[in-house]
């Protein structure tokens, strides 16, 4: 069995892995978002509750607003604490004063309306700034689908480079046992007989170079997410579950590695067994 | 039992190696096949055992329609003929016993009965002593003699020859036409590819010469009929 082969299919799964994980994270961040049907506007950092109150009351007298709800300096500084850990929190406590703004989070009762209402209520005096996660997961969501969409051009490339690696490995393996191949036509082994070794070999390279990308990605991501403690860095978009991913991108490779190992095989055996 | 009516094979490289074949060779004949190198001896030969295709004509063997026979069938149409060659084809790494059981294994035989056939075929051809040697440990007429028993051991009704004393002195060669006589006499038919003037001329049997692709002579009890 040749290391050629054997590590061709270990790239080609790695790089197919590593643009699955990239796939389902997408997917789930785009329901994410779209599932959300609120906004928030923060003011600026020294506004005060009074003028906090004040705010979430000229928002409510907007047309189309179902909800406005205010979180206070102390209660965005709470949240973050339990967003952010035990062990990272111990930042925040280095901060003299808190730094976070007044954050006021808006519902509008139609949620097709939440571009229109976050441009107004961009508009009233003292917010500085409005978090619309639509347009900040959009610019997320065209880098990731660029990575994505090079990486399975790089997948179909892999794919051809591998087959044509087994194909060369089991072509050795006929020439080594033409003898062999040759008796076995003469005394009328049947035609699957002769050939199954040969897709069995390719088959085998296909698993056991699925084996490796396979414990790798899954150790990394169950790592990648464990730090990054489920989301995606500050930005509130849940990674998909270690657990969830595991399985799939398991399978899925496995079957690849299979499904090249055996294409391989059976090109190579038309080509070259002639049976 | 083995019938070609106007057998033409025309190579892709466009060597003409038959040109309108006809013969008819009944059940227990024991037939040679002479004639010089390039003639169409060993094409005549690959047609019977499917190797090679006809570009035209029809052929039957041992009941199957070798023009209608799928590729995938193939194999049981050799399952009903015996090959045996001038250079053996015997595995190096394995036995005797080991090379003719490798025929049995192949086709899905049981154990059971592979164990009692290849001992079976290696009295028949007096290699029971030795069926635990491998082949380079063998003389050319018992390497010969393995490849014999390998070719006996699916019990088929035609064994086909091509030079299989091409590989060995005089006597030796007799040995193995002897066990060739043997066979036949058991009721086998035997198509041999000879270039031995000395044994079709001793050993007198049916003769068909072929030259530049027709059969130019078909004799009972003929000679070999060339000085080479």
């Amino acid at each position: 069995m040749s290391f050629a082969a054997l590590s061709a299919v270990i790239v080609t799964l790695a790089v197919l892995g590593f643009s699955l994980i990239l796939t389902f994270n997408v997917a789930q961040m785009s329901n994410s978002v779209t599932g959300q049907l609120e906004f928030s506007a923060f003011l600026n950092v020294n506004a005060s509750e009074q003028q906090g109150e004040q705010v979430a009351q000229e928002i409510r007298a907007l047309p189309g607003i179902a909800s406005v709800q205010i979180i206070s300096k102390n209660e965005g500084l709470q949240q973050m604490k339990q967003e952010l850990g035990q062990e990272l929190s111990d930042v925040l406590n280095a901060f003299k004063q808190n730094p976070l703004p007044i954050q006021i989070v808006v519902k509008p009762q139609d949620p097709h309306q939440i571009d229109r209402l976050a441009k107004e209520v961009s508009e009233i005096p003292g917010v500085a700034a409005v978090r619309d996660p639509h347009k900040l997961a959009a610019a997320i969501f065209r880098t990731l689908a660029v990575v994505r969409d090079i990486g399975i051009v790089f997948v179909v490339g892999l794919v051809v480079t591998s087959m044509f690696l087994i194909s060369n490995t089991i072509r050795m393996t006929i020439f080594h046992r033409r003898r062999e191949i040759e008796i076995m036509k003469l005394v009328g082994a049947t035609n699957w007989f002769i050939r199954w070794p040969f897709i069995i070999e390719g088959m085998i390279i296909g698993l056991i170079g699925s084996a490796i990308p396979v414990v790798l990605l899954v150790y990394g991501y169950r790592s990648l997410y464990v730090k990054a403690k489920g989301v995606f860095s500050g930005l509130a978009f849940p990674l998909v579950q270690a657990g969830q991913i595991e399985v799939k991108l398991a399978v899925i490779l496995i079957a690849m590695g299979l499904l090249i190992g055996m294409w391989g095989g059976v090109i190579t055996v038309r080509r070259f067994l002639r049976v | 039992m083995i019938e070609m009516q106007d057998v033409w094979k025309e190579y892709p490289n466009g060597t003409q190696a038959l040109n309108g074949i006809s013969v008819h060779i009944q059940k227990g004949e024991f037939v040679y096949i002479v004639g010089p190198s390039g003639a169409g001896k060993s094409t005549f030969i690959k047609l019977m055992y499917r190797e090679e295709r006809p570009t035209r004509g029809h052929i039957f063997i041992n009941g199957f329609n070798i023009e209608k026979l799928k590729d995938r069938k193939i194999p049981l149409l050799r399952r009903t003929i015996g090959v045996v060659f001038q250079d053996f084809k015997l595995l190096p790494k394995l036995t005797a016993a080991e090379n003719v059981a490798f025929a049995l294994e192949v086709i899905g035989a049981p154990p059971k009965y592979i164990r009692k056939r290849v001992r079976e075929v290696l009295e028949q051809v007096g290699l029971e002593e030795k069926m635990s040697m491998y082949p380079h440990q063998l003389s050319g007429g018992e390497q010969q003699r393995v490849a014999v028993a390998r070719s006996l051991a699916n019990n088929p009704a035609v064994l086909i020859a091509d030079e299989p004393t091409g590989n060995l002195d005089p006597e030796t060669s007799w040995d193995v036409m002897r066990l060739f006589q043997r066979i036949n006499d058991l009721g086998t038919t035997i198509v041999m590819a000879t270039h031995n003037r000395e044994i079709v001329n001793t050993m007198r049997k049916r003769v068909i010469a072929i030259e530049n692709g027709v059969i130019v002579r078909d004799e009972e009890k003929g000679y070999y009929g060339y000085d080479d």
